[in-house]
């Protein structure tokens, strides 16, 4: 390679090695920009996944229970009342406390023993029974939840060593729960209360299933409402819309709303849905309303975008053969328009999904343990669940909050996949 | 089920009823207009829209009352009881005769307080329920009577020359306009709840001490006679708060988001492009519910770990917690607009730096930036009103306490964790405390509406110059 003369010049080749220097660094910063972003997106998910794996599995004793008829049933009349009210925290108390023989001397130590169970336990005998009242005079193993505090110490959360000193489990308590262990009574299995319950102030038994219902009525609301009132918006806006300033107005409103704080339509909702036309307070459909005012500048901007993009030939066409303005629309933008629509509607509906700010305001943090039946019911959300979890001190809901954020995480994954999905296929047709 | 809920489920099942009205009307026109068909007359539309004509004037005027009477039951009603309540009752001032229709309101729905009732009020409060009752059912009876009138009016105007698909057009024109007006609406709407309520605060706390107040201690005293705490409302520590907090947001998201942007428009493969995009955009995808717990519960232990490392106080809701992670968020809305903005850059820019020997970064910091800058001055404007909106992080990583100060180590208070905290909870909708709520929201739109309004203008303005 030849080098023009100049640039042997020392203070040329002194500059230009400079120059590239810069150059190469310049390109560092960048690309550690760059790893700075993933790599927060990686801890972030990772820190949360390793939080809250566990919460999807807890620990489980299992109590060879007597289902008793003289404790269950004396009457023998299987009246379904008669056997909700029976006391069946007897039923698996016993065979506890008879397999520790040392523990049943006295009070403390029987108390000891016994909270290394669930209260839970005794619903979960209760509803065996109800379910199935020919259980009643068997003798059978039943696997019971454990409480939260052997939870934490199968799953490595709290020392075992520092568990005697000032730590919620004794020295003897832990000696029971390796005895458990090691005769195969005591196990890691799928947390199903935390897929079926609702609320619960004991971290083993609360539960996703109430905010979970609440969501997908909020949900509801919110598509049935702002789907058709974006559409319209955006066939009006971009088919019929005169241009002038009310238009203008129009607009520039829309591109507003898209951008105020998510929190100012909550006190909207507030004053207006509850103080002013006095709807419930707490109930998904508040919040479907709230969510919906939100959520529709989002899909009459990708409506509109959508719209925009189907060729006007096939307007023309179809106004040719005598289409009347709303038939074209009707039978041929929309119908082209739609998988558009539909990934901005996706994507809109998944931000609501996740937003808890607004629903703050109207009263969705109640605490509710039953589960929502209806858009009425006082509910609150998934997200809220996620910030009422947070909030609680106990320790064993850092691992239930962040399982509630998995859950969450992967109905939003599962929407803007749908999403994306829709776009490739609609890019493919086009 | 609450008496309010009952309502609401009375007048859901009448708009049901209304529907179906309208449906069965759809199907008699449709019918009308296929016989009329059938005896070869020639129908000037297709029979569908004869359907659609006699559904639509069923529906829509017995809708419309529905709507109206739903809108003005509220204050009518409560005008006629205010009006045959006792004369010194009505001789009170405003707000005493408002709790005093409040009151009426509670007994009448049952929620009964456990004082003894008074009987003029216990009266009034049958009265209020009985007018409610008889309105309803009058309404509902209206309602249903324009439903059937119209179906059969309708019905009875199906004939061949009548241009029902014209009429139904023009109809279906007027909901897509009215459809588009809920945006109008929603904004009136907000700015209307906010002013009014923020009114009714500056009426008990003057408006310059709330905006120049320097202490901010909501607590009101619950009665007349008690002493110490008669709450202060000046706004500058949360205002303080907010800034800095968004500031270090900012200090973050700004130079990781603009590199982003400049690697993935100038270096990147146009693989390793369409790769990073989406992933860096799932960040703005993420709840911040969930951007709150991570600060709470692992960036703020961490930074303060660090902090007693090198012999620092790190208060557990540190502003420096909360602030980075907020910039973590708020990446993408940098990235994604700069990285628009400078791809939107003319090609004959660049390549006439490259012809003139600069190197490809020194073409970037010389001519592409300077291009592309008020692009990126408008899209950091947006994020900065993101940031000063953003809620959930605060609430669950920052601090309570109004504390004016600008050391990044300490715990701040922003307006919106003001805002929730004022509103989550119990709460007597009159005293100053919920409506100074309403103040820092109405200050909270303000100032975002212009960052907005700026950011949006600027943006605009900067793709019209290159387009």
């Amino acid at each position: 390679m030849t080098i023009h003369p100049r640039l042997e010049e020392t203070a040329v080749r002194a500059r230009l090695a400079r120059r590239y220097r810069r150059e190469r660094r310049f390109r560092w910063y960048c690309r550690a920009a760059v790893a700075v972003a993933l790599l927060s997106l990686v801890v972030l998910f990772g820190d949360i996944l390793r939080k809250g794996w566990g919460a999807f599995f807890a620990a489980e004793v299992r109590i060879e229970v007597h289902f008793d008829p003289a404790v269950i049933d004396p009457a023998g009349s299987r009246d379904p009342a008669v056997l909700s009210r029976a006391d069946y925290a007897a039923l698996w108390r016993q065979p506890l406390l008879a397999r520790f023989p040392g523990a049943a001397d006295d009070r403390a130590t029987r108390r000891e023993l016994l909270s290394l169970v669930s209260d839970g336990a005794t619903y979960e005998l209760r509803n065996k029974v109800l379910d199935d009242p020919s259980l009643i005079g068997s003798t059978r193993p039943v696997w019971v939840s454990a409480d939260d505090e052997v939870n934490l110490l199968l799953k490595g959360q709290v020392d075992r060593d520092a568990a005697g000193g000032g730590q919620r489990l004794s020295d003897r308590q832990v000696a029971w729960i390796d005895e458990l262990r090691a005769g195969g009574d005591l196990k890691m299995g799928l947390n199903v209360p935390f897929f079926v319950n609702g609320d619960s102030r004991e971290p083993e038994l609360a539960g996703i299933l109430g905010a979970a219902i609440g969501s997908f009525y909020t949900m509801v609301i919110t598509l049935v409402l702002c789907f058709p009132l974006g559409v319209a918006t955006a066939v009006y806006l971009e088919e019929f819309a005169p241009q002038n300033r009310w238009t203008d107005l129009i607009e520039v409103n829309i591109n507003n709303l898209a951008a105020v704080p998510s929190i100012v339509f909550g006190l909207l909702g507030l004053a207006v849905f509850l103080n002013f036309f006095g709807l419930p307070r707490s109930a998904p459909l508040v919040g479907g309303l709230v969510l919906s005012l939100m959520t529709l500048p989002t899909i009459i901007i990708s409506g509109r975008v959508a719209i925009k993009t189907v060729p006007s030939s096939i307007r023309e066409a179809a106004y040719g053969l005598g289409a009347t303005p709303l038939q074209v629309i009707q039978h041929h933008v929309l119908p082209l328009a739609m998988p558009g629509i539909l990934t901005g509607t996706i994507i809109g509906m998944a931000r609501a999904l996740g937003e808890t700010a607004p629903l703050l305001m109207i009263g969705m943090v109640a605490f509710i343990v039953d589960v929502p039946k209806g858009p009425l019911d006082a509910a609150t959300a998934l997200p809220v669940q996620v910030y009422l979890w947070a909030d609680s001190p106990e320790r064993a809901f850092v691992e239930k909050t962040s399982g509630a954020i998995i859950v969450l995480l992967g109905f939003l994954i599962l929407m803007n996949g749908v999403a994306v999905w829709l776009r490739r296929r609609s890019e493919r047709h086009a | 089920m609450r008496r309010g809920s009952i309502r609401l489920v009375q007048t859901l099942v009448l708009v049901a009823v209304v529907v179906l009205l309208a449906a069965v009307g759809h199907r008699l026109g449709l019918g009308r207009a296929r016989a009329l068909r059938r005896r070869g007359e020639k129908v000037h539309s297709l029979p569908g829209y004869y359907g659609f004509y006699v559904a639509l004037w069923c529906a829509v005027p017995a809708l419309l009352v529905l709507a109206l009477w739903v809108a003005l039951e509220g204050p009518l009603v409560q005008a006629v009881v205010v009006s045959s309540l006792p004369a010194e009752m009505q001789q009170l001032p405003a707000d005493r005769l408002a709790l005093l229709v409040n009151d009426v309101k509670n007994l009448a729905a049952g929620n009964v307080s456990s004082q003894a009732v008074d009987p003029t009020l216990s009266a009034a409060a049958d009265h209020y329920r009985n007018l409610r009752r008889i309105g309803f059912a009058s309404s509902a009876v209206a309602a249903l009577a324009l439903a059937v009138g119209g179906l059969l009016l309708a019905w009875r105007r199906v004939r061949p020359e009548l241009p029902a698909i014209r009429k139904v057009e023009s109809t279906v024109k007027v909901f897509l306009l009215a459809g588009s007006l809920v945006a109008i609406f929603t904004t009136v709407g907000i700015v209307l709840s906010l002013l009014f309520e923020a009114l009714r605060f500056f009426q008990r706390v003057p408006l310059t001490e709330f905006l120049f107040g320097l202490r901010w201690s909501p607590q009101t005293a619950l009665r007349a006679d008690q002493v110490g705490s008669s709450g202060s409302f000046g706004a500058v520590p949360l205002f303080t708060g907010t800034l800095l907090i968004s500031a270090i947001a900012m200090a973050v998201a700004v130079p990781v988001g603009l590199f982003s942007a400049i690697y993935m428009s100038e270096y990147a493969t146009p693989r390793w492009r369409n790769l990073l995009k989406p992933l860096l955009e799932i960040l703005a995808g993420i709840p911040t519910v969930v951007y709150g717990f991570f600060a709470a519960l692992t960036v703020a232990p961490v930074l303060r770990g660090w902090g007693e490392a090198v012999g620092l106080d790190v208060a557990s809701e540190s502003a420096l917690a909360a602030g980075a992670v907020m910039g973590i968020m708020i990446i993408p809305f940098v990235s994604s607009i700069s990285d628009d903005v400078i791809s939107a850059v003319p090609k004959g820019l660049r390549e006439a730096s490259y012809g003139l020997g600069a190197t490809q970064s020194e073409t970037i910091r010389r001519v592409v930036l300077p291009a592309a800058l008020p692009g990126i001055v408008g899209g950091i404007l947006l994020a900065v009103s993101r940031a000063i909106g953003e809620t959930m992080i605060v609430v669950m990583a920052a601090g309570l306490a109004a504390n004016l100060t600008a050391n990044p180590l300490e715990a701040v208070t922003t307006v919106t964790v003001q805002i929730v905290t004022l509103l989550v909870g119990d709460q007597e909708f009159d005293s100053a405390k919920t409506l100074s709520a309403f103040a820092l929201g109405l200050a909270l739109f303000v100032i975002t509406l212009v960052f907005n309004v700026v950011a949006l203008q600027v943006v605009r303005r900067y793709r019209e110059q290159y387009e």
